[in-house]
C-alpha cells in the first residue's frame, strides 16, 4: 500500500542502521545535558520536601507554605538527634556527616560515621514529639518516611511516605491522608511496655482484630497487601532498632 | 492556505476530538483529573510533547526509513517525555509528585503517537504544529472540563479554592456530603460518558 507523502522508497540497511544510531546518539546527549543541568534544583526540591514531610508528620498543615516559609519552620522547630542502638546520645555531631546506606534486600537505613553505626532522630519542641526515619520494601521499591511519636514515645502522631515507587491508587495510597490518619493515636507498646509496633491489617482492624489489639492496628489496604504487610514489617523492625532509645527516655 | 492551517487546528478541537470524537488518550483523561491543577498541568505537558513530536518528526519525515519508523518516533517522544518530567521535578515538585507516574505514560498516549503517524508522517513542520496544538488544546479541554466536575462534586473546591461554603458540611451542622465516587475512576467515566454523549448529539455524529 502507497501512502500519500510517505518515504516509500527502501532504504538500504546500512542506512537505516546510520540512522538510528545518529538518532539514538542525539536523544542520549539532549537527555543527559538535560539531567545533568537540572540535578541541583531536583535534589533541592526532594531536600525540601523531606523536611516538610517531617513537619507533616507532625500534623502541622503546610499547604500553602513557600518553600523559604518550610525551611524556616524547619530550622526553628526541629532538632536533629543522634543516638546509637544502645540509646546513648551524641553530642556535637551534625546530620551531614552521617554516611547514609540502603540494604538492597530490606531497604532499612544505615546511618555510619568512620565505620560506625548511628541512629539519627528530630525532636520537635512544639508540638512535643520525636521523629524517626522509616524505611523499607513495599512491592516494587522501597518506601521511605517518618514516624511521629508524642512525648510519652508510645502515642503516635503522624506518620509520612515522602519517596516511594508504589502503584498509584494501590499501593500508592500510604501517602494518602486516609491512610495516614489511621496511625495518629494508636500505641507501639502494650500495657506491659512490650513493643508491638503496629500492624497494616488486610480489612478494617475493627472488623478482623478482638478489642484489645485496636491499639496496636489500622485499617489495610485493598489490593495492596504486600505493600502493606511490608509496612507492618519494616516499621517493626525499625521501632526495633530504636527500642533501647524509646525504652530509655 | 489559511484554510487549511486553521482546519487543521480547529477540527481536532471540536468536531474531531481525539477524546469524545476518537476515543483515544482515554487512560489519562480518568488518572489526573481528580483536581483541575493536576488537568491543567498534564495539559501542558502533553501540548509540548505532542507540538514538538509532530515539529521533529515532521521535519525528520522524508529520512526517516519507513521500516523502523514507528521506534525512531517513539525515541523522540520518549526523550520530550522525559525532558518534560525533568522540567517539572525541577520547577513544579509538588505536581509532578501528585501526576507521578503519568507524566512518564505520556509515552503511552494514542494521540501522541497517532498523531505522528497519521498526520506528521505526511505533512510539513507547520501544518504539524497546528495540528499537534489543535489535538493538545482539544485534548486539555476535555480533560479540564471533567476535572472542573470532579473537583468541584468531589472536593468541593475549585484550584484547591474552597467553592462551597465549608458551613453547608455535614460535619459542621449541614446537610452537604462531597460525592466520593467523584474522586475515583468510574466518576470520570461518568462525566466522560455524558460529554461524548452531549458532544455527539450536538454534531449528529454516529459511529460507522
Amino acid at each position: 500500500m502507497q501512502k500519500k507523502g510517505i518515504n516509500v522508497l527502501e532504504h538500504s540497511n546500512s542506512y537505516t542502521f546510520r540512522f538510528v544510531i545518529i538518532i539514538t546518539i542525539v536523544a542520549s546527549f539532549v537527555l543527559a545535558f538535560t539531567s545533568q543541568f537540572l540535578k541541583s534544583k531536583q535534589e533541592a526540591n526532594i531536600e525540601i520536601d523531606r523536611k516538610k514531610n517531617i513537619l507533616e508528620c507532625l500534623g502541622l498543615n503546610l499547604k500553602n507554605y513557600s518553600n523559604d516559609k518550610i525551611v524556616s519552620v524547619y530550622d526553628e522547630k526541629i532538632n536533629f538527634i543522634l543516638t546509637d542502638i544502645n540509646g546513648k546520645k551524641y553530642q556535637d555531631i551534625s546530620e551531614s556527616d552521617l554516611y547514609v546506606e540502603e540494604n538492597k534486600s530490606t531497604g532499612m537505613l544505615s546511618y555510619f560515621i568512620n565505620d560506625r553505626e548511628y541512629l539519627p532522630l528530630y525532636y520537635s519542641k512544639s508540638p512535643e514529639a520525636y521523629i524517626l526515619p522509616i524505611s523499607g520494601k513495599g512491592l516494587w521499591s522501597t518506601l521511605f518516611g517518618y514516624i511521629a511519636l508524642e512525648a510519652d514515645l508510645n502515642t503516635i502522631k503522624g506518620i509520612t511516605f515522602y519517596k516511594h515507587k508504589e502503584t498509584a491508587g494501590l499501593g500508592g495510597e500510604v501517602e494518602k491522608k486516609w491512610f495516614r490518619d489511621n496511625f495518629i493515636g494508636k500505641k507501639i507498646f502494650d500495657i506491659n511496655g512490650n513493643l508491638i509496633s503496629i500492624k497494616v491489617v488486610k480489612g478494617k482492624a475493627k472488623d478482623v482484630l478482638s478489642e484489645n489489639k485496636w491499639m496496636h492496628a489500622v485499617d489495610g489496604i485493598s489490593g495492596a497487601t504486600i505493600t502493606s504487610n511490608g509496612v507492618s514489617s519494616f516499621l517493626k523492625n525499625d521501632l526495633i532498632r530504636y527500642s533501647k532509645f524509646l525504652n530509655n527516655n | 492556505m489559511l484554510n487549511k492551517i486553521n482546519s487543521n487546528f480547529s477540527d481536532p478541537l471540536v468536531d474531531n476530538n481525539p477524546i469524545t470524537r476518537q476515543v483515544l488518550g482515554i487512560c489519562s483523561a480518568l488518572a489526573v483529573t481528580v483536581k483541575v491543577e493536576q488537568a491543567i498541568v498534564m495539559t501542558f505537558a502533553v501540548t509540548f510533547v505532542l507540538v514538538f513530536s509532530n515539529f521533529f518528526i515532521a521535519l525528520l519525515r522524508k529520512f526517516i526509513p519507513a521500516k523502523v519508523r514507528i521506534i525512531v518516533q517513539l525515541t523522540v517522544i520518549a526523550s520530550l517525555v522525559v525532558i518534560t518530567d525533568e522540567v517539572l521535578r525541577a520547577f513544579m515538585f509538588n505536581v509532578s509528585k501528585q501526576l507521578s507516574v503519568f507524566v512518564g505514560l505520556i509515552i503511552t498516549n494514542c494521540i501522541i503517537m497517532g498523531r505522528a503517524e497519521a498526520f506528521a508522517m505526511k505533512n510539513d513542520y507547520k501544518q504539524s504544529i497546528y495540528d499537534g496544538l489543535g489535538n493538545s488544546f482539544g485534548y486539555g479541554s476535555i480533560l479540564i472540563i471533567v476535572s472542573i466536575f470532579r473537583e468541584l462534586l468531589g472536593s468541593g473546591s475549585l484550584l484547591s479554592y474552597q467553592i462551597i461554603p465549608l458551613s453547608l458540611y455535614m460535619e459542621n451542622g449541614g446537610f452537604y456530603v462531597n460525592n466520593g465516587l467523584m474522586l475515583l475512576a468510574p466518576g470520570a467515566f461518568i462525566i466522560l460518558g455524558l460529554i461524548i454523549w452531549l458532544q455527539r448529539s450536538i454534531t449528529n455524529f454516529k459511529e460507522e
